[in-house]
């Protein structure tokens, strides 16, 4: 009876995956009959990644907690499998969510600058999603590769010399990466014999030394392969120029394409170098902190010497990795829980300021950004010519983008009372031992480094963000106020909205979070899941 | 057999890698190529070397695994393959574009100056 509930899993990745395909026969002139069937495939994804969402939260009943899907019904770790777990729910409410802001936004303009704009697009959330689902390291390569292949036609979107060169450093560091990719998970296999990812983090606690050191070197490699993604500081020089040269609406799923990186990291380090691990337990952390740190103080120099917000923005997106990766080598359980709640409103406030950053610009001279920084060091020389003009009336346009680019300063900065200084808190009262549950640790200097940068990259964000907005919205308003569709600003004030409902729910999603944390410290209830699911038809 | 297959690995490797950090988009697609060779041996090597045995089951043969390679490995071999060159053609097209864009092969599109 409930049996084809259990097909709800697969969902996720077939729907975008065939509306994706279907749409590719189609001329591209019917460019809006296909932007309404991305739509609606990606509103469904939506509406079932909450359901799935909703239904791992829940302690009983359907999909409760982890719940596997075996894909051609053979038992793990023999078949490949999915795995739903509160964590990977979490991962596709985001992305189905950020997407759909994305394409609403492309609609209106954006998916004219070239061919085979949605088609992409659905192939891209295809390949996000599996790789958010997939309970097997081999399959988490094939979804990688699908998300990366899509990702490559989607920056190359609207075509240019500077987009094409952006393209060819991104295209050659990911297939050197999936190089990398394929060497850690063939070192791995060849040492454990197992793929599945629940089945390794079992066999590592009882390997023998010399494959333990094989299996520790191919993590590493692997480990490699998922940095480069998440843009860990030596590995990111190609992050910024590839993500402020991409269109909005892509840039704005691109924010969420590093958190893949660190999704995995975040599974893998907790599930098989856990506290189960024996000797392995904690294997890497050291680096993920070193390299988290430098990845934050990088990202806040670069986001205080940008001079256009599009790379400000992608500065942004490093400063957020940083801090999640460092977060994740600290290695405090405690901590966990605000990361995560950190990781869903960075990547929301971030999506939605590369959004409205199109906006603003909009009918403004290409070169004016760079013209007012140069300008500020020099000092002004028409500052005082335009007194007279004293309550000329503000375009409502301009009003609602200056108020969309407030609430992203203040999400950025993490200025109270948004969910960005909520999951800041969260993140420091989990390391502080503030919340009651164990007594407070002893603080090392690796800790105390992190709070100064965590709150030093805010105070970056601030002073930059201060600056570009000032240089925006207080200039003087003739013919520069930017035609702007309704649905180009809905999508960012929804994003937006998002956050805000982020704060005032907060203690609702900590909950959340924290259960999703618990159970990814618990590496057992996974593992026990995934291994001892049952066949579907009873035999 | 190990020899020469841990050369070719290596050879390959040190080729593939020496190429990608040259500066023209035609050494670099080459480089990657050889890198990817690279990696589908190694990963074949990961299943550990077997002559003369199938990685299919025979008729009358089920049950004895003294007489089969690992299948596991050659399977990820073909993906690998097959993801590897679509890869390979679609950084085709891009430095293409990028040629006819620029006009230069220089990966970033411009000549570096000769000092």
């Amino acid at each position: 009876m409930t049996d084809w509930l259990h097909h709800l899993i697969i969902l996720p990745i077939l729907i975008p995956l065939m509306v994706g395909a279907a749409m590719i026969p189609i001329d591209e002139r019917n460019r809006m009959a296909k932007g309404v069937m991305g739509f609606v495939s990606t509103l469904v994804l939506f509406l079932l990644s909450m359901a799935l969402m909703r239904a791992s939260a829940s302690t009983e009943g359907f999909l409760a907690g982890t719940s596997v899907y075996q894909l051609g019904n053979w038992p793990a770790p023999f078949g490949i499998v999915l795995v739903l777990d509160r964590l990977s729910a979490l991962m596709l409410c985001l992305t189905s969510g950020l997407a759909l802001a994305a394409q609403v936004y492309s609609i209106a303009r954006w998916h004219t600058a070239g061919h085979h704009f949605h088609s992409l697009f659905q192939l891209l959330i295809a390949g996000l999603n599996g790789a958010f689902l997939t309970g097997d390291l081999f399959n988490l390569f094939v979804f990688f590769e699908i998300m990366l292949a899509a990702s490559y036609g989607l920056l190359l979107h609207g075509s240019g010399p500077l987009r094409v060169k952006a393209g060819l450093h991104y295209v050659a560091i990911n297939l050197a990466a999936s190089s990398l990719f394929l060497i850690g998970v063939s070192l791995i296999y060849g040492a454990t014999g197992t793929l599945n990812m629940a089945d390794l983090a079992i066999k590592l606690a009882t390997i023998s030394p010399e494959n333990r050191q094989m299996v520790e070197v191919g993590a590493g490699i692997l480990g490699v392969a998922f940095l480069v993604k998440a843009g860990m500081w030596p590995l990111s020089f190609w992050l910024p120029t590839a993500y402020s040269a991409a269109t909005p609406p892509v840039a704005a799923v691109f924010a969420v394409l590093t958190k893949v990186g660190i999704y995995v990291i975040l599974r893998l380090s907790l599930l098989v170098f856990g506290a189960n691990a024996g000797v392995s337990a904690g294997f890497g952390q050291t680096l993920l902190v070193i390299g988290g740190m430098l990845t934050i103080a990088f990202g806040a120099i670069g986001v205080l010497a940008s001079q256009a917000m599009g790379r400000l923005a992608a500065y942004s997106v490093l400063v957020s990795s940083g801090t999640l990766l460092a977060a994740i080598g600290l290695g405090h359980s405690s901590m966990i829980a605000g990361a995560l709640f950190y990781l869903v409103s960075s990547t929301l406030t971030i999506s939605a300021f590369f959004l409205l950053i199109e906006l603003v610009e909009r009918g403004r001279d290409a070169g004016a950004d760079v013209l007012a920084v140069t300008m500020e060091a020099y000092g002004d020389a028409d500052e005082d010519e335009e007194v007279d003009e004293a309550g000329a009336a503000i375009p409502g346009t301009m009003a609602v983008l200056g108020l969309c680019f407030c609430l992203c300063a203040l999400l950025l900065a993490g200025l109270p009372p948004l969910s960005g200084f909520v999951a800041k808190f969260a993140i420091l009262s989990g390391l502080f031992g503030l919340s009651g549950a164990e007594p407070s640790p002893a603080l090392s200097a690796a800790d105390w480094t992190y709070v100064t940068l965590l709150i030093l990259s805010g105070l970056s964000a601030m002073i930059a963000m201060n600056r570009v907005g000032i240089r925006t919205f207080w200039a003087s308003i003739e013919n520069t106020v930017p035609r702007v569709f309704v649905i180009e600003i809905a999508p960012v004030v929804v994003l937006l909205g998002a956050c805000i409902f982020l704060s005032l729910q907060a203690g609702p999603t900590m909950r959340y979070m924290q259960a999703t944390a618990d159970s990814l410290l618990n590496p057992s209830g996974y593992t026990e899941r995934v291994l001892t699911a049952p066949r579907m038809g009873g035999q | 057999m190990e020899l020469i297959l841990s050369a070719a690995i290596g050879v390959l490797t040190a080729s593939g890698v020496y190429l990608l950090l040259r500066p023209r988009t035609y050494q670099v697609i080459i480089g990657l190529s050889l890198l990817s060779y690279a990696v589908n041996l190694f990963i074949f090597g990961m299943g550990r070397l077997r002559v003369n045995a199938p990685p299919i089951l025979e008729p009358g043969g089920v049950g004895d695994l003294s007489r089969y390679t690992d299948p596991v490995p050659q399977a990820l071999v073909l993906t690998a393959i097959v993801i590897g060159f679509a890869m390979t053609a679609l950084f085709l097209v891009v430095l293409l574009a990028s040629r006819g864009f620029t006009g230069t092969d220089h990966v970033d599109g411009r000549e570096q100056r000769s000092d």
